[in-house]
């Protein structure tokens, strides 16, 4: 109704690493990925990832800052993992 | 992208959970969510309508703004008024009414107030506006403390001078920790929070649940996500084994985030901190260090202000505790509505009364 999408604190959806750019601990070029969200390109900082994404790989964002690192074979197979969870319901 | 949240809301996986999570339900429990994020999901979704009579879900304080306690408020207004401040915020700051109103009606009366999506920006503004003191008001918990400690380590480096930032940065495992002390409470289980689980780690659950004997589950946020971790909240409780599952393995990490924590510790550190609803929690928030003190904005405009009560009539700070749903306030969708809101729980996107008057008026749970 009145809250914008970007206004609420996590996304939580994983997006794609379409490119690395800067330096890490280069503050004046710092590193970062364009990442695909909804349809369009932005940037994302790296400072503060567990481990820093190659392209392909998939980030989830906080407040402009990648927090977590999945590539794809990760990703896979944390969707098997999730999918013998519900399995074994 | 769609392709990639398909499992998380497949229509299937829904009706077997939802099936079973009927089949473990044999006398009234409660469970606690306690991420913002989920309160907005869980009614999103419409996951209450999912669920069997006698399974109550109630919210925890997972939601930044609504936590932040008054007097955070008030000293932001002060902060607000002083002639060559910009305030840089989240927007979910703007319309939360301190005891001098709120943010949003200082900027109509002339006040400097930007909304930012993240800490960088607020840093970006101060470079553009080198005549300016910019201040970014820093509301979050784990997952957004280190993105604002990683932008001052930057400011420092870069020796950007006329920015800096007001910290009510909270912890969370220190409030469910008190919160758990209230013998009252009466929850069965706790459904973790997701993205501050991503930098934790699910070992951070680990001492609550082995001296509360409570049953964890850290959750996504997706609909199966939801009641995966509800349905595994009910197991424990069944078998009388609480433990600590992580059913948000894509995000979530065993000791979570180790390089975020540790820029988060390198800028903040532990200090007590006041919560809206629960008072002064020993350790539970963050302050910017001596080695970082010039960008510390309560060093730098060191205002005083008086104590004062919370809004007379205003339930936030018992449905904070758990301790009353919004349809239990006298105020809430009459004088507090999300266009002329009360208290910060109507304010916030997150906020427990504002997924209620948006999703939940009308159910009768």
């Amino acid at each position: 109704m009145f809250i914008k999408e970007k206004e609420r604190m996590c996304l939580a959806v994983p997006m794609e690493v379409l490119e690395i750019k800067g330096k890490e601990g280069d503050f004046l070029d710092p590193h970062r990925a364009v990442v695909k969200a909804q349809g369009t390109k932005v940037e994302v900082r790296l400072d503060i990832v567990d481990r820093p994404p190659e392209k392909g790989d998939y980030v989830i964002v906080h407040a402009g800052f990648a927090i977590h690192t999945l590539s794809k074979q990760e990703a896979k197979k944390s969707l098997e993992l999730f999918e013998d969870m519900v399995k074994n319901v | 992208m769609s392709n990639k949240t398909k499992p998380f809301q497949d229509k299937k996986h829904v009706d077997t959970l939802a099936k079973a999570i009927k089949a473990l339900v044999s006398r009234p429990l409660k469970l606690m969510e306690v991420c913002g994020t989920h309160t907005m999901a869980i009614f999103r979704h419409g996951i209450r309508s999912l669920l069997p009579d006698g399974l109550e879900l109630v919210s925890g304080p997972g939601c930044p703004v609504c936590v932040t306690s008054q007097d955070d408020l008030d000293r932001i207004m002060k902060l607000a008024s002083v002639k060559e401040v910009v305030i840089a915020t989240f927007g979910d700051l703007i319309r939360v009414p301190g005891s001098s109103g709120t943010l949003a009606q200082a900027r109509a009366q002339g006040a400097n107030v930007e909304i930012v999506y993240s800490p960088a920006d607020a840093l970006g503004l101060a470079k553009k506006m080198p005549q300016k003191q910019v201040v970014f008001l820093a509301v979050g918990f784990e997952t957004t403390a280190p993105t604002v400690a990683a932008t001052i380590m930057q400011a420092k480096a870069m020796d950007i001078e006329n920015f800096s930032v007001y910290s009510c940065h909270k912890l969370m495992p220190p409030a469910l920790d008190a919160l758990f002390q209230d013998e009252d409470l009466g929850i069965d289980g706790l459904l973790c929070p997701g993205h501050v689980s991503s930098i934790i780690g699910s070992v951070a659950y680990e001492p609550l649940c082995k001296k509360y004997k409570m049953p964890c589950v850290i959750a996504g946020f997706e609909p199966v996500d939801i009641l995966l971790g509800i349905y595994h909240l009910l197991l424990q409780i069944k078998d009388s084994s609480p433990q600590v599952v992580n059913a948000y393995q894509r995000a979530v990490p065993y000791n979570g985030n180790p390089n975020a924590l540790s820029v988060m510790m390198q800028v903040f550190c532990e200090k007590d901190a006041i919560w809206r609803g629960l008072g002064k929690i020993e350790k539970s928030g963050l302050g910017i260090k001596d080695a970082f003190g010039h960008f510390d904005a309560g060093k730098r405009f060191p205002f005083s202000v008086l104590s004062r009560p919370e809004p007379k009539g205003c339930l936030c700070g018992d449905i904070i505790r758990a301790r009353a749903n919004p349809p239990d306030c006298p105020l809430f969708a009459t004088k507090c509505t999300p266009v002329t809101p009360i208290g910060p729980c109507m304010v916030s996107s997150e906020g427990t009364c504002s997924a209620y008057y948006r999703y939940g008026r009308h159910e009768n749970r």
